[in-house]
């Protein structure tokens, strides 16, 4: 680090990145997906604004989460948005999922030498309805998953996951069968749990949390009505649908 | 009698001050099929009829969405229009990144206007052969514009473009005055009316034939229409209700007759007009 002293060579160089904190989470149920994140977004010690969403509605099908470098993951979901509108005028359609997956990877790995200091989780309903969540490194290796946490409190959070959603380490009664797919609710909770958890033990998470549900076409809006503030954006009746809920968290 | 040996060069002006080959390209713009444009206090629409080279063949597109808030019918050289369109996306689009703001119709239209005059003033160029109608939705509401390739555009109340569109001005002209309150199923009837004053004889509007733009609040017969109305074209089985609001031809003609006879015409050559198919207005 320069210090000014004369003992060692020293040079000083702009650093184009910095890390804003915060922590996205993303679940895939058979016809769901859940998106999650938290919306402070801090440098250091300090917070620059207790509500800075990271998780953004591309369709009616597919969210984004972004995380890392808030000014990197803000510019690269309005060039995704950009992509899309773009497909939309050639083909008058929404691109699907897995498409809308590889065209990220191709945008990230363009930036190979300079990149997008940003861990994406993008969230949906694939072509053929079931729930996916597909997680990025910052220069596009991506892989679809059935869950996935990202950011300050990955560390935190990834393992509780493991364990509920995948129920690793975990020995059942003898005779006892694990569920084949996991309800929305119990999943919401899961991701309400896994975020007041995070707050408790990291700074960088807390003050505000904007869960993201996507409901596959034909899904009944069963396990979302019991919640309490979910709004709804979808825009196209005739397919799948967009929810949003809101929760406060600790602010300290 | 000179205009041959004025009218290969762009950039070469003929003795009365013309330039033949920006002529030659509204030429091109009048050769396209009949598209039509309206507006009302809340809506601004867009008709248009799709050629089709026989039977078995498809339609030929007709309109383009440009934006949310914006959409466009072509008359002319369809990969000109292809280009220019595309062009105005990128406008649209980047006006939303730089600005964080849809663009206003006016700016856009006179993007390509401008874009489009560079090519009747340099050497070697051609003029795009491509005209629009332009509808849009902005903080100043509903507009319709006219863009031709000598770069020239302006704003209208009702306008239209192509082949045989001069009959379906005549009857724009006779009603465009009531188009500023009309709900959008009327404004839309109007529309309709006035394209098919543009078909040749034995023809009709179809649900093949026709596509409808509209930037505005959803119709009655529409579902699905985000708030505030972002532009969409109905194209296929969505049109026919509107075909069916039509006042049928026969009916039409008796009425147009009766009209003009009932109120007091400014001039007496009105009354068989508006039956007539390709009519060639001699004003």
């Amino acid at each position: 680090m320069p210090d000014g002293s004369y003992a060692h060579p020293q040079q000083r160089q702009f650093n184009p990145y910095t890390e804003n904190g915060g922590t996205i989470l993303a679940i895939a149920g058979a016809d769901f997906t859940v998106i999650a994140g938290d919306t402070r977004q801090s440098e250091g010690y300090s917070i620059q604004t207790r509500y800075a969403p990271k998780v953004f509605r591309l369709t009616d099908r597919a969210v984004l989460a972004v995380n890392g470098f808030a000014a990197d993951g803000n510019m690269f979901v309005k060039k995704v948005k950009q992509r899309l509108e773009w497909y939309r005028h050639a083909h008058a359609k929404d691109m699907p999922l897995r498409a809308i997956a590889r065209l990220i990877q191709t945008m990230l790995y363009a930036q190979r030498f300079f990149p997008y200091y940003v861990y994406n989780i993008l969230g949906g309903i694939e072509e053929d309805g079931s729930g996916a969540v597909y997680s990025f490194d910052p220069v596009g290796s991506y892989e679809r998953e059935a869950c996935r946490a990202a950011g300050a409190a990955q560390s935190l959070v990834q393992p509780f996951l493991d364990n509920q959603i995948y129920f690793k380490n975990q020995q059942l009664p003898p005779g006892q069968t694990r569920p084949l797919h996991l309800s929305l609710s119990d999943v919401l909770s899961i991701v309400i749990d896994s975020f007041t958890s995070a707050t408790e033990r990291h700074i960088e998470v807390g003050d505000g949390l904007e869960i993201y549900v996507v409901l596959a076409k034909g899904r009944g809006p069963q396990g979302l009505e019991a919640v309490r503030g979910a709004q709804e954006l979808t825009t196209n009746a005739e397919g799948d649908r967009v929810f949003i809920v809101r929760r406060e968290l600790k602010k300290d | 009698m000179y205009r041959n040996t004025y009218d290969s060069d762009n950039t070469v002006f003929s003795p009365q001050g013309r330039l033949h080959q920006v002529e030659y390209a509204l030429e091109a713009v009048k050769q396209g099929s009949a598209a039509v444009g309206l507006r009302s206090k809340t809506h601004a629409i867009l008709l248009a009829l799709k050629r089709s080279t026989g039977e078995l063949a498809s339609y030929q597109q007709k309109m383009y969405r440009i934006d949310d808030h914006v959409g466009i019918a072509i008359a002319g050289l369809t990969s000109d229009a292809r280009v220019l369109s595309n062009f105005m996306r990128q406008q649209a689009m980047s006006s939303r990144m730089v600005f964080n703001r849809p663009i206003p119709v006016n700016r856009l239209v006179s993007s390509i206007a401008d874009k489009a005059q560079v090519n009747t003033q340099e050497y070697g160029r051609r003029p795009y052969g491509v005209g629009f109608l332009v509808i849009g939705q902005d903080k100043t509401g509903p507009h319709l514009y006219e863009f031709a390739p000598s770069g020239n555009s302006y704003e209208y109340y009702a306008m239209s473009i192509g082949a045989r569109s001069q009959s379906a001005k005549t009857y724009l002209e006779k009603h465009f005055e009531s188009f500023a309150d009309c709900t959008l199923e009327d404004l839309i009837r109007h529309g309709l009316h006035a394209l098919r004053e543009s078909l040749q004889q034995d023809k009709e509007l179809t649900i093949n034939n026709t596509s409808i733009g509209i930037a505005g609040p959803a119709s009655v017969h529409e579902k699905d229409v985000p708030a505030g109305g972002s532009f969409r074209i109905l194209e296929g089985e969505p049109v026919e209700v509107f075909l069916k609001s039509m006042v049928p031809k026969e009916t039409a003609e008796a009425q147009a007759a009766e009209a003009p006879a009932a109120e007091a015409p400014p001039d007496g050559a009105a009354p068989a007009q508006a039956g007539d198919q390709d009519v060639s207005m001699a004003e």
